[in-house]
Order: structure tokens, then C-alpha cells, then sequence
């Protein structure tokens, strides 16, 4: 009685993959590491190590390489929205003169405290 | 005569109705999914409103980075014995399942522990809905947007209450293991209840880079 789906991925060799990848994580933030790199260098490997362990988790424990591709799609579309969602945001928040009016602002409430 | 073959074409073009076990299976990741965009909503908010704040205080200043990086490295371990119970009851051994369950459910019960003690602490420190503390954790003096609070307690406290719901579905999973429900051939819920315990998983992964790293 062999099932193809009850075969199971080697569980152990992704547990030391996410507790690497949460080690380096944890490393890449510390300061002395974070200031030479760089904020935007920091955020994109934080992110990325984050989508990795993510993809790891999805496609090894939520057994999602061994579904149906359909699957995939459908689980694929909550991703693709939240990105969407996040560039839809940006231009208002890559707006420099907005920044100016909120720093103003903040200033005119320091200064009647 | 024409009518039969668009009946037959019809039955052609209609997908077979969902077995049970792939029904719930479908249930479960359709609720994910929708869930998932709560979350990813959460977190987008977070950005926008992070971004488009005048100051905002570095999170490493006030949230402790090593206790909740035990807490990732916890759920990490609890999603592995979740699967290794999956594994278990598939191959027909009911009492390691029900062990492996019961390390599952200790994971996520000592999560909530250390979850509850760092709210608290830093509630004690002065962080709270509306303000935060005038000092980081290194003594340094610390000013940004009082909006600190409530997305940090809102995103975490939204996932501690996923993660505490877990561990009442799994509580009832472990009842029905221990009055022997399960077998080699009947197992589906078991996977089910993992898919929910995996995805809380994942999301703790993107709060804890997303809230407390970057």
C-alpha cells in the first residue's frame, strides 16, 4: 500500500535549514553587521531569508511540492496581491513632499507641547 | 439527437465533486489564503504607516531581539514535531502521533508563555497604545511615532490569537488520538490541523523579520 503523497520529505534537513537561515537572520540584523551594509541592503536580505523560510515551510511542511499544482497557483495568489498591495502604496509613500509636511507638522506639535 | 451530445459535452466540462479528505484539505488552504491576506493587509499597513511616519524609533531599541528569536526557533521545532506526528499516524503508530502532538501543543502553549511576559514587559517599560518608553534598551534616548504601539500589538496579537486557537484545535485533535479516532487510513484531519500549525508558523517568520529585525 504505497501512497505517493505519504512519503515524507527528510523533515530534520529542513529543521537545520530554517534554524540556519533564523541564525544568519538574527546576525545580518546586529549592528555592527546593519550599519555597513546598509538599510536597503539589510531590508532586501532580511526579506529574503523571511520568503525563503516561508517557501520552505509551505513546500516541505505544508507538503504543497507534493500537492497538485493547482494548489501552488491558488496558494501563490495571496503573495501576489500583498505585493500589489505594497506597490500600490509606494508612490504615496515615496512622496518626498509629504515627508516635508509630516516632519513640519511634527515639529509644530513639539514646539506647542 | 442533438441534445444528448451537448449532454455529453456537459459532462465532460463539469469537474468530479470533492472527495471529503480533499474537501477539507481545500476548506483549510482557502481559509489560509484568506487569512493570509489579513495578515499580509496587517503588515502592508505596518510598512505604510512606518514609512510614512516623520520619526519612527528603532525596533531593536525597544523589543528585545533574543527572546523572540527563541520564540521563531520554538515554532520552528513545534512545526517539525507537527509533521513528525503526521508521519507517525500514517504509519499506523497511534502512540507516538499522540506524543508528538502532545510536544506540538507544549510549543505552542510555552509561545503564548514567553509572548505574555514580553507584553508585559515592555507595557512595564512603557510601551503601550499611545506612548512609547523614553529610553531604549541600551539606556539610549529614543523618540518616534506614539503609532509604534499599536501596530506592534495589533500584529502580534493577532498572530498570538491564532497561535492560541491552535492550540485548542490541536487539544482536540490530541482527545480524538488518545480515543484512538485515528488510524494509517484515516489520518486527513491531522494533516488538516498541520496545515493551520505550519501556516502560523510562517507567519510568525515574516512578523519576526518584518516587526523585530528590520
Amino acid at each position: 500500500m504505497e501512497h505517493a503523497h505519504k512519503e515524507h520529505p527528510k523533515y530534520m534537513r529542513i529543521f537545520w535549514i530554517l534554524l540556519a537561515l533564523t541564525i544568519l537572520e538574527v546576525v545580518v540584523a546586529l549592528p555592527f553587521l546593519r550599519e555597513p551594509l546598509g538599510q536597503t541592503i539589510t531590508a532586501l536580505l532580511l526579506i529574503g531569508m523571511a520568503c525563503s523560510k516561508a517557501l520552505y515551510v509551505a513546500l516541505y511542511f505544508m507538503h504543497l511540492k507534493f500537492e497538485q499544482r493547482t494548489l501552488m497557483i491558488i496558494a501563490l495568489t495571496p503573495f501576489i496581491i500583498c505585493v500589489f498591495l505594497v506597490f500600490m502604496l509606494l508612490p504615496d509613500l515615496m512622496d518626498d513632499a509629504r515627508h516635508e509636511g509630516l516632519k513640519a507638522e511634527s515639529q509644530v506639535v513639539d514646539t506647542s507641547h | 439527437m442533438e441534445e444528448t451530445t451537448t449532454l455529453d459535452h456537459s459532462a465532460d466540462v463539469y469537474e468530479p465533486s470533492l472527495t471529503p479528505d480533499a474537501l477539507g484539505k481545500l476548506g483549510m488552504w482557502l481559509f489560509l489564503i484568506s487569512d493570509a491576506m489579513s495578515f499580509g493587509a496587517l503588515l502592508a499597513a505596518y510598512g505604510a504607516i512606518r514609512a510614512g511616519a516623520a520619526e519612527w524609533a528603532p525596533p531593536s531599541e525597544i523589543l528585545g531581539i533574543e527572546l523572540t528569536a527563541f520564540m521563531t526557533f520554538l515554532l520552528i521545532c513545534s512545526s517539525v514535531t507537527m509533521v513528525k506526528a503526521l508521519e507517525a499516524i500514517q504509519n499506523g503508530d497511534r502512540g507516538r502521533m499522540c506524543d508528538f502532538l502532545a510536544l506540538t501543543i507544549l510549543g505552542g502553549v510555552i509561545f503564548l508563555g514567553l509572548q505574555a511576559y514580553e507584553w508585559a514587559a515592555l507595557i512595564k517599560h512603557g510601551l503601550t497604545l499611545t506612548t512609547i518608553p523614553h529610553h531604549g534598551l541600551t539606556g539610549a534616548e529614543i523618540s518616534g511615532s506614539a503609532l509604534f504601539g499599536p501596530t506592534f500589538f495589533t500584529i502580534t496579537g493577532f498572530h498570538g490569537a491564532h497561535v492560541t486557537g491552535g492550540v485548542i484545535y490541536l487539544a482536540c485533535l490530541l482527545r480524538h488520538g488518545w480515543n484512538d479516532h485515528y488510524s494509517a487510513d484515516y489520518n486527513h484531519k491531522v494533516e488538516i490541523a498541520g496545515l493551520y500549525w505550519h501556516f502560523v508558523d510562517l507567519v510568525w517568520i515574516m512578523v519576526f523579520t518584518f516587526v523585530y529585525l528590520l
